[in-house]
């Protein structure tokens, strides 16, 4: 241990200002980095459910049509399903 | 150029020569784009003893700095031309199908827009030279590193246009990606100029410069070819 | 020869690889961090020059060191992407330039407090500090022309092309500034002598360095994960992945 006292230590021998300003600033910064490296993993994985979740809806909705269109037996059947599709 | 011509029978001296003077016919037709960097470099540098001072000890000793930096900014803004109207009518594509190797087709528009360009930065610096009393021995060593350095600028920057003239934005995006570039440059040239104001040679430095210019001449194109295909994708 | 390579080229492989490193690299980054840092601002002795001061030293050197060591981690990634088509390597370099630019600013941050008590100044035009302030910016630019791009494969070519002009560029630029610096500034820097470094500063120097790199590996593994799922979207294996993940939340 190089310091008597806890005072001692934080005050670096007159350089405490500098010494922590450097070492706090390099935390924060790196502790920014991680956490939005760590959010950033999360959010790419909720955008992509959500588009899953998008497609999955589509794909229902299309097929409750084409099960409608069929029943009615419309004649216009493609146009429905390009509608949807849309 | 109605004239429906082999494409394959074109020398490259011929398809240089071509695109070459279809870039300098359409730069003659749009006369502002020439004129308006150069008036840019010209209130730049006026701005400068504004700002200062008008001691000609104060700006006799910044001016080649003032002048570096306006040629830089200048060159900048005249930059966005080269690639993005032939990009945006689709002649860029047409060009980048054509079956000539796009080194060549690359360089003559650089040299085309150094020729819009640079050139008439280095024709009017002089006169920019007088106004912040530039040291009279330094003018020699003002055009020419003025005629190494504005190529340098072209061709470096001809790389950042290729890689931004796809995006909606680009213009500030440029002068992020271009300018860091341009240090070496700025460095070397405005210490010919200093060193020729102390009456010393200043060989060494211009070959420093010559040496940059035709590194980025053989360098560059085959940058700036990688990044049209990227851009066009 | 190289035939056990060729699984990292997948996507999945790479994804579950860097998913299983991750423990292990926060662990030991964590403690090798803890050592190096404690033993660095308490233990080690104080410089007979610079006192105290010189505990800044410890993040200091690491962080500047690695800005640099990850931009030609990035010039590496790029090369291979472009020679070989190896579209990993893209999302490898897109990982790793915002960890870059991170560590290039913590080594001008923390440079700027050590010079302040020790030049009298915050900022010399000093060599070293200029052309740390161009890889910054190179790196700056770099990034935003990755978030230029809708794309991100035609995000990853480009930026790749950037990179590799800089690392062309950045000798040039290195020699340029010093040669600059020497001519422009006389010798009003007293530069202090080279710190010999004894055993009991190496060690925990040592301790930091490491840690630092285990935790540069570790965020650029994070990010490196991240881009393969943005890249890799609409794979099956990635549509599985994130089903079961949203499943497991949903549970818990």
């Amino acid at each position: 241990m190089q310091f008597e006292s806890f005072s001692a230590f934080l005050d670096m021998g007159g350089y405490g200002f500098y010494v922590w300003l450097s070492f706090g600033v390099s935390t924060a910064l790196l502790l920014i980095l991680i956490v939005n490296s760590v959010l950033g993993h999360k959010k790419v994985i909720r955008n992509i459910a959500v588009r899953q979740q998008r497609e999955e809806k589509l794909r229902q909705v299309r097929n409750q049509k084409k099960i409608v269109s069929d029943n009615v037996k419309q004649p216009s059947d493609t146009t429905t399903s390009n509608e949807a599709s849309q | 150029m109605n004239k429906p011509m082999p494409a394959t029978n074109l020398s490259y001296r011929s398809v240089f020569a071509l695109i070459f003077k279809r870039d300098l016919t359409i730069a003659l037709r749009h006369k502002d784009d020439i004129i308006n960097p150069l008036l840019f470099f010209v209130i730049v540098v006026t701005l400068f003893p504004l700002g200062i001072g008008p001691e000609a000890q104060t700006l006799s000793r910044i001016a080649p700095g003032i002048i570096w930096v306006a040629a830089l900014l200048a060159t900048l803004l005249s930059l966005d031309r080269l690639f993005k109207s032939d990009h945006s009518d689709g002649s860029l594509e047409q060009m980048l199908l054509s079956p000539q190797p796009i080194f060549i087709l690359v360089l003559a528009k650089i040299v085309a827009h150094w020729f819009i360009t640079g050139l008439p930065l280095i024709l009017i610096a002089p006169l920019l030279a007088v106004l912040l009393h530039l040291n009279e021995q330094s003018y020699g060593a003002l055009i020419l590193t003025l005629l190494l350095g504005t190529p340098v600028l072209s061709l470096l920057g001809a790389i950042g246009v290729a890689l931004t003239v796809g995006i909606k934005k680009g213009g500030v995006l440029l002068s992020l990606l271009v300018l860091p570039l341009y240090i070496p440059v700025l460095i070397f040239a405005t210490s010919a100029i200093d060193t020729a104001a102390l009456g010393l040679p200043y060989s060494g430095q211009l070959a420093i410069i010559a040496a940059l210019f035709f590194g980025s001449l053989t360098l560059a194109p085959f940058a700036v070819a990688a990044a049209l295909k990227v851009s066009t994708n | 020869m190289w035939k056990w390579l060729h699984p990292y080229a997948n996507p999945e492989v790479s994804y579950h690889f860097a998913g299983k490193l991750l423990p292990w690299l926060t662990v030991l980054s964590v403690l090798f961090l803890s050592i190096g840092i404690v033993w660095a601002l308490a233990f080690a002795p104080a410089d007979y020059q610079q006192g105290h001061s010189f505990r800044i030293f410890y993040i200091h050197v690491p962080a500047a060191s690695l800005s640099m060591g990850i931009y030609l981690g990035m010039a590496i990634a790029a090369f291979t992407s472009m020679v070989w088509q190896f579209k990993l390597a893209d999302a490898s370099a897109a990982a790793m330039a915002p960890v870059g630019a991170i560590f290039t600013a913590i080594a001008l941050i923390t440079g700027a407090a050590w010079g302040k008590p020790m030049w009298g100044t915050w900022w010399i035009w000093d060599a070293r500090l200029t052309s740390e302030l161009i890889l910054l910016f190179l790196y700056l630019g770099i990034i935003a022309l990755h978030s230029a791009f809708e794309d991100k494969n035609l995000a990853g070519k480009a930026a790749g092309i950037l990179t590799l002009v800089g690392v062309i560029n950045l000798p040039i630029i290195k020699y340029s500034v010093e040669w600059w610096n020497t001519l422009h500034q006389g010798s009003t820097v007293s530069k202090l002598g080279k710190p010999s470094m004894t055993m009991d500063m190496l060690w925990p120097f040592l301790f930091c360095f490491i840690g630092f790199i285990l935790l540069v590996t570790l965020i650029i593994c994070i990010r490196f994960r991240s881009e393969i799922l943005a890249r890799n979207s609409i794979r099956p294996w990635v549509r599985t992945l994130v089903l079961t993940q949203t499943a497991l939340k949903e549970n818990s």
